[in-house]
């Protein structure tokens, strides 16, 4: 399936990439994370990471579905 | 206007005045400003980043939950992006009501959950030369420690 995958912040400056397009074999988001890491050395999973998937907080468990759009969130730190 | 991203200085006084009301009796605001220090870093400047669509869909619930939670007239907050100076004002919640209690709470609550919840990140850049991000480098320690973030 094709994700569109898009890395903010630290996790863009880590992979060299706003955003990109991913052929990949399909699963959780947890399992496309460590997919994209596989490509993209130093980028770096935390336990503070959050997901989003089509613009709605989503879970390290959603199963992803062709055309998602998946965004990475490295921790947040407002204010 | 309940809650919007700013790439310019926030307006103190059009914000007050966005929030008056003749049946309030109390108005609480916090201002987030940029400090020259951190975890023992000197600070230069902040950057911040946002991704707008999800911040300002969120920022909205979380003002909308602080109007339902504590009953309060008003809330507003308006947070910064892009690259502040010292001094500058990174964030400001205003909240008026008929009693200061529920203003200061609503507030309080309000700039909580706009710091752990919106999808903004903050990059200090340090007077020696380099720039990290909050919460980001010190991962291990963030997670547990509670990494110090900027100002408050």
């Amino acid at each position: 399936m094709q994700l569109e995958v898009r890395y903010f912040a630290l996790f863009r400056e880590q992979t060299g990439h706003a955003s990109e397009v991913v052929d990949w074999h399909g699963g959780t988001v947890t399992e496309l994370f460590a997919y994209v890491a596989e490509k993209h050395t130093s980028l770096q999973p935390h336990a503070a990471a959050l997901v989003a998937v089509n613009d709605e907080m989503a879970s390290w468990d959603t199963v992803l579905q062709e055309g998602d759009e998946v965004l990475f969130f490295p921790p947040v730190a407002g204010g | 206007m309940k809650f919007a991203v700013s790439d310019t200085p926030i307006d103190v006084a059009a914000a007050r005045k966005a929030v008056a009301d003749n049946r309030c009796g109390a108005l609480a605001v916090f201002e987030g400003w940029v400090r020259d220090h951190n975890e023992g870093r000197a600070v230069k400047r902040l950057e911040y980043e946002v991704y707008r669509p999800m911040a300002e869909k969120e920022g909205a619930r979380i003002i909308a939950e602080a109007l339902d939670r504590f009953g309060v007239e008003h809330a507003l907050c308006i947070h910064r992006e892009g690259l502040l100076e010292l001094g500058d004002i990174a964030v400001i919640v205003c909240v008026t009501s008929a009693h200061r209690g529920e203003a200061f709470d609503a507030c309080r609550y309000i700039i909580d959950q706009v710091k752990s919840r919106l999808p903004i990140w903050k990059k200090e850049h340090y007077v020696s030369g380099i720039s990290e991000w909050v919460n980001c480098q010190h991962c291990a320690d963030a997670a547990h420690t509670h990494a110090g973030d900027g100002h408050d």
